[in-house]
């Protein structure tokens, strides 16, 4: 509930929105937000910036009434507030457009923005609503189908509808958490543009980021968390460069870029032939893909989230069937067939989900790294595993890899994501493998251990392995990548070899290269 | 063997799993799986025949039913929403207790006399509509009509209607809710409830109306499982649902009607040679119900036929990944 105590002293003046003081908020093992301020203005764009796991989704959904801090105060129009809830945020103005969106994805537009409204009474009125809130969209060039189906609609499009839900409920300040991860570079202007137009409107923005150079173009001012405390608040974005901001961000000088030797591909490794899968809805997930990947380069595969990279990522490991077409390894097909099949004939995966697909959280460290070659000897004696084996092959990994867990038998589910990733690298590389499939390898890894995974990567790639890349992170692909492709609603658009980011980005929004090289680009933007 | 007579009876014991798949649907639909169908239903039966002995009243039979049933659902709701324990264990818990209840409270009430039921009656004009008149309008028990109106009232509810758009999101997407201010735990309780007091009145239907009197576990005789595998089968439509349970009521008496003729079609009755044949028909519901349930508990294919997506687990606000 909302708290009127009235509470305007001199060094408050109402000209703060928000103001955050002292907020402390910990998770089991986590002092997430350790005394941290936080100042919002009126009619401001305010960049609240960190690393993976700084604390700054913990300090917004504080903001927003989702988790109550265990220390601190909050201020909103300099009143004292203590939200029980998040509808009590909604109540005094602030709305968030989490990270991972909160839709309900078998219900239409209209009815998501209407969920938890006590309008309509009962009878939904469907029509009626509709039109209301395509007119509201259209004042802030949020266009959207309001009849459509979340599940329908691109991820653009529901983060569009994720402003609208906040903005119909009268949101006066609103919360973006990194509201650019899952857009491409085209749609990144278009959301900017409407942010502005939200300020001229008179709203005020938080926009979460770690990403310095979105930070330096949209903001007004940034305040830095790292590790959960505040390094800098509420800073002129006029008056920093992009090299101190890096520093308060990660407490070190940052490389930029990675070295990469020049590649030699060799022979084709992986070949997808004209591949057609459906996802776990039974819809088609992936249609008439082709690719091929050669020893040697590192193939990255760029995409918006949900365009298929899943599917494809499974059905090349075995995870998951083709309707049409074929998968090839080293000229033997493993479609259709078992994972077991793709992994004895040299296939390594590092998946998405480190956590239930990458491990058994509850098994040893030993146990994870020996799950694809316990069947062989030296691990496996006959029918029995040889543990003396599996645990020093274990403690070898963890030299050679640089793992800290205090022994090789305590359960990976106690290990920082970081750790835990150099895990699953340890078992997929220790096998030798002549093809690698990565899907967001890097993704909630703090700097360093961001560092070290790509150098594991490209350490294989000289080793001669094909290694497919499957990331959302542009600069990532282009920083490790021989060559990029885009995929888009299942479909290759396009392969470039050069670091156009642009022409990526067209892709990225549906365009096939051969439609942008036709000299299209300048419509669709 | 007379069709009309098989649809008619059909419809109306049709109308038992029709209460409690409905109350179960809605239960799912709000995300929470309760297994103990069977046993609320029988807390219902029992409770209803007993009340209605000693009062004399039939429809207070019929209230105190509801409530016995909505009571005990509301232990699985603790365990299943408050103390977010496993939902499978704790709906099998809840027959186990409520089997043994009824039986234990129900000892002796099979010797007990005659019970004033529910009455029977015939809609004036719509009786007189050829085939359907016959078959769904008349000597029906009020119940049945009762269930008549509560298809169309359930689905308009949850298609059309704010708390209707409520029930669905905290069943597909509880998080969604919660950050809009809906109370996702108020909501699944309510509808756990819901469904306790549909499956009550589902047991009431029985012992009050269709095959009147208390039989101790024989009285819903693994009805609540088939309204459990219905529940499935129907992809959690009130529509599909309602066709659901009035078709195994129609089987469910062709079962038994079938046995009786020497002749079939003009041949020999072979049902009526090899009585044995007829122990396989009997089986066929529950057949039938185990391959659904094991289809739907399969993850994939349970999301193939929209399953609501936060069936089974509870929710735990600021917990990762929801
Ligand atoms: N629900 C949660 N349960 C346990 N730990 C959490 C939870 N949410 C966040 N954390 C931990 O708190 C820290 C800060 O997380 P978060 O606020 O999400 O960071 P950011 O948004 O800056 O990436 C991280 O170490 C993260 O692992
Ligand atoms: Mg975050």
């Amino acid at each position: 509930m909302m708290a009127k105590n009235s509470h305007n002293d001199i060094d408050n003046p109402p000209s703060f929105v928000v103001e955050m003081r002292g907020i402390v908020k910990r998770f089991p093992g986590v002092l997430a937000n350790d005394h941290v301020d936080f100042r919002l203005h009126r009619g401001e764009i305010h960049a609240l910036l960190g690393e993976n796991g700084a604390g700054k989704s913990t300090l917004m959904n504080v903001l927003a009434g989702l988790y109550r801090q265990e220390v601190g105060t909050v201020l909103v129009n300099g009143q004292l507030v203590n939200f029980s809830s998040p509808g009590d945020a909604i109540q005094a103005g602030i709305g968030m457009v989490h990270q991972h969106f909160m839709l309900v994805p078998s219900q239409s537009v209209t009815e998501n923005i209407l969920l938890g409204l006590d309008k309509p009474r009962f009878r939904m009125e469907l029509a009626k609503y509709d039109s209301v809130i395509a007119e509201l969209g259209e004042r802030f060039g949020l266009r959207v189908d309001p009849r459509a189906k979340i599940w329908q609609l691109s991820v653009g499009e529901q983060q569009r509808v994720e402003i609208i839900k906040m903005l119909y409920r009268g949101a006066e300040v609103l919360i973006m958490d990194e509201p650019t991860a899952v857009l491409a570079p085209q749609e990144i202007e278009v959301l900017f543009n409407t942010l502005h137009s939200m300020i001229a409107n008179g709203k005020s923005i938080i926009f979460i980021s770690h990403k310095l150079q979105e930070v330096m173009a949209i903001a007004d001012r940034v305040t830095v968390l790292q590790r959960g405390k505040t390094t800098a608040e509420g800073l002129e974005i006029e008056n920093i460069t992009r090299r101190e901001l890096a520093h308060l961000m990660v407490g070190r000088d940052v490389v930029f870029r990675v070295d990469k030797k020049p590649s030699e591909p060799g022979n084709v490794v992986l070949d997808v032939q004209n591949v057609v899968a459906e996802n776990d809805k039974g819809l088609t997930a992936i249609q008439n893909l082709s690719l091929q990947v050669r020893a040697g380069e590192i193939f990255g595969l760029a995409g918006v989230a949900g365009n298929g990279q899943r599917e494809l990522a499974q059905v090349i490991t075995g995870l998951r069937k083709v309707n049409q077409g074929r998968v090839l390894l080293n000229n033997k097909v493993i479609s259709n067939r078992s994972a077991r099949f793709s992994i004895q004939r040299g296939l390594a995966y590092v998946p998405e989900d480190r956590t239930h697909v990458g491990t058994s959280p509850n098994l040893s460290m030993t146990d994870n790294v020996i799950m694809k070659n316990y069947r062989q000897p030296p691990i496996a004696r006959g029918w029995a595993i040889d543990m003396t084996t599996a645990t020093t092959f274990a403690k070898d990994l963890k030299q050679d890899y640089d793992i800290a867990i205090p022994n090789v038998d305590t359960p990976v589910r106690l290990l920082s994501g970081g750790n835990l990733q150099r895990v699953i690298l340890a078992r997929e590389i220790s096998g030798a493998p002549t093809l690698m499939v990565a899907v967001q390898p890097t993704r909630g890894l703090d700097v360093g251990a961001i560092e070290s995974v790509h150098r594991l990567l490209l350490s294989q790639r000289e080793a001669g392995t094909a290694i497919l890349l499957i990331s959302e992170d542009l600069e990532e692909l282009l920083a490790l990548s021989d060559c990029i492709a885009v995929i888009y609603e299942g479909q290759i658009m396009g392969e470039v070899m050069d670091e156009n980011i642009d022409i990526i980005g067209l892709m990225m929004t549906g365009m096939d290269l051969e439609e942008i090289q036709a000299g299209g680009s300048a419509k669709n933007v | 063997m007379d069709l009309i007579i098989i649809l008619h009876a059909g419809v109306a014991s049709g109308t038992v799993l029709l209460f409690a798949t409905l109350g179960e649907l809605f239960a799912e639909r709000s995300g929470v799986i309760n297994l103990g169908v069977e046993g609320m239903m029988l807390i219902g039966a029992m409770s209803a025949y007993s009340v209605a002995l000693y009062t004399g009243n039939p429809w207070l039979g019929v209230v105190i039913a509801m409530l016995a049933a909505g009571l005990i659902s509301q232990i699985h709701a603790f365990i299943a929403i408050t103390l977010q324990a496993d939902q499978v264990v704790s709906g099998l818990a809840i027959t186990f207790l409520a089997t043994g209840i009824s039986l234990v409270l129900g000892e002796g009430l099979s010797k007990a006399g005659a019970v004033s039921l529910l009455p029977n009656l015939s809609i004036p004009l719509l009786s007189q509509i050829p085939l359907l008149g016959a078959i769904f309008f008349t000597k029906q028990s009020v119940l049945v009509y009762i269930g008549f109106l509560l298809i169309p009232l359930a689905w308009y509810y949850i298609y059309y209607t704010r708390p209707g758009m409520h029930l669905r999101a905290v069943g597909e997407y509880p998080a969604a809710a919660d950050a809009l201010g809906i109370n996702v735990f108020r909501l699944r309780y309510f509808y756990v409830f819901l469904g306790g007091i549909l499956a009550g009145l589902s047991g009431a239907t029985i012992s009050l109306a269709i095959s009147p009197g208390w039989f101790s576990e024989l009285t819903t005789s693994g009805q609540g499982w088939i309204a459990i595998g219905l529940v499935i089968f129907a992809q959690w439509d009130p529509l599909r649902a309602a066709f659901g349970a009035y078709a195994f009521g129609a089987l469910r008496r062709l079962i038994f009607d079938i046995q009786g003729p020497t002749t079939l079609l003009g041949l020999a009755n072979p049902f009526y040679y090899n009585p044995y044949w007829g122990f396989i028909l009997q089986m066929m519901p529950y057949a039938f119900t185990i391959i659904v349930l094991v289809i739907g508990s399969r993850e994939a294919l349970r999301k193939r036929l929209g399953a609501p997506a936060a069936i089974g687990v509870p929710y735990i606000r600021g917990e990762r990944g929801l």
